[in-house]
């Protein structure tokens, strides 16, 4: 086993310098550390300048989304055992601004995710005297798959799509839509379907897949984008030949 | 308002990185994609190829009889071959998405991703047979 491993990290200090350079430290490499914890003890103990987004260390918060060794991960969940002797280069997420070392400016998807109302969208809201929504376990296999999205961006760093039309809508957010198109409880697939089928939402994906590859709660945004084009064309053909009934 | 995601307003510093123009060389499954996507070529050569075809035997046999010789030339043969290549891999590629954007429900059952992929195979097998009898039967 190795006891140390050298981390090469992407460094970007706006103030100082117009690129990014990298620089390399050496840390611990117990079987049960991740690169989040690496970069824990560079930042504790051998330069407190390092800047990087993290907060649960337990893949539930999805802040801690980085690029380790080209590959876009969750560095709470990537074991720094698996890349020994090293090194491991950490750089920030792929496809977005970044503001400073690792941590990238995530506005743009936070914009797109409201856009697709990603909440139960009810018309009109029964009274609280005839109790809750109910859904059997068939209803809920529906969307849970969707649901396990944590908003990491793996995605959205993963998608050359994104990063040649930055205006495309994205696979998570598209993966969310579907997570409350698909739940029984939610009315609200109509003020979605605008915002999903304009050109650079569902029908900007060419189905290049790597968004599902990374995703590291198996959300299957790839398949969610795919089914719902189905949807779209099915929709917009309804509409074609019964303008009046759909 | 500049809408570019080259600047955002107020924010001058922060670091936008340039797509490279190879970033489909980059991974293995990027350059999987492009080869996918590029199939479509081939696909518009076999409609071509085709047209060609029925505008020959249009002609009368003598016009049919060369375009069979020029299709055995070797550069239109292996044309060919490339294309039927790439022809199959856009099917397999196309019959791995399918079941993925086809979510069958029969009764309250969701019918299993296997099945869909296997029903398109089948569905293939099946054109694939009728094709072969109709070029076949005189034979």
């Amino acid at each position: 086993m190795w006891e140390h491993i050298r981390l090469q990290i992407a460094r970007y200090r706006p103030e100082q310098e117009p690129e990014t350079t990298v620089d390399e430290y050496e840390v611990p490499c117990p079987k049960d550390w991740v690169v989040l914890d690496g970069l824990n003890h560079v930042k504790d103990r051998i330069d407190g300048t390092l800047s990087y987004r993290w907060s649960c260390r337990m893949g539930i918060c999805g802040s801690c989304g980085m690029t380790v060794n080209g590959e876009p991960k969750l560095t709470c969940a990537t074991f720094l055992a698996d890349y020994a002797p090293g090194p491991v280069r950490v750089e920030p997420l792929r496809n977005f601004p970044v503001i400073r070392d690792l941590i990238v400016d995530i506005g743009d998807f936070m914009q797109k995710l409201v856009r697709v109302k990603p909440w139960i969208v009810r018309q009109a809201e029964k009274p609280l005297t005839e109790g809750e929504y109910r859904q059997t376990p068939d209803e809920l296999d529906e969307y849970k798959q969707f649901s396990m999205c944590i908003n990491c961006m793996l995605c959205y760093a993963a998608c050359p799509i994104y990063a040649l039309d930055p205006k495309f809508i994205g696979p998570a957010v598209i993966a969310l839509a579907q997570r409350y198109n698909l739940d029984n409880r939610d009315e609200g697939a109509a003020d979605r379907m605008s915002v999903l089928s304009e050109h650079e939402g569902i029908w900007g994906c060419t189905f290049v897949g790597e968004c599902t590859k990374v995703c590291p709660k198996h959300v299957d945004p790839a398949g969610a984008i795919q089914r719902y084009k189905l949807t779209a064309a099915v929709e917009s053909m309804k509409s074609f030949f019964m303008p009046r009934g759909a | 308002m500049n809408r570019s995601h080259v600047y955002t307003d107020y924010h001058p510093r922060w670091l936008r990185r340039p797509v490279s123009t190879y970033w489909w060389l980059e991974k293995p499954a990027y350059f999987a994609f492009i080869l996918r996507e590029s199939s479509c070529v081939f696909v518009s050569w076999f409609v071509v190829y085709l047209l060609l075809l029925i505008a020959a035997v249009s002609d009368g046999p003598t016009s049919y009889t060369r375009f069979i010789e020029w299709s055995s030339t070797p550069w239109v043969l292996t044309l060919n071959i490339v294309s039927l290549a790439f022809m199959i891999y856009h099917a397999i590629t196309f019959f791995v998405a399918a079941p993925r954007a086809m979510v069958v429900h029969i009764g309250r059952r969701r019918v299993p991703e296997q099945m869909v992929l296997a029903g398109h195979y089948l569905a293939w097998a099946a054109a694939s047979a009728v094709v072969s009898w109709l070029l076949l039967r005189d034979r």
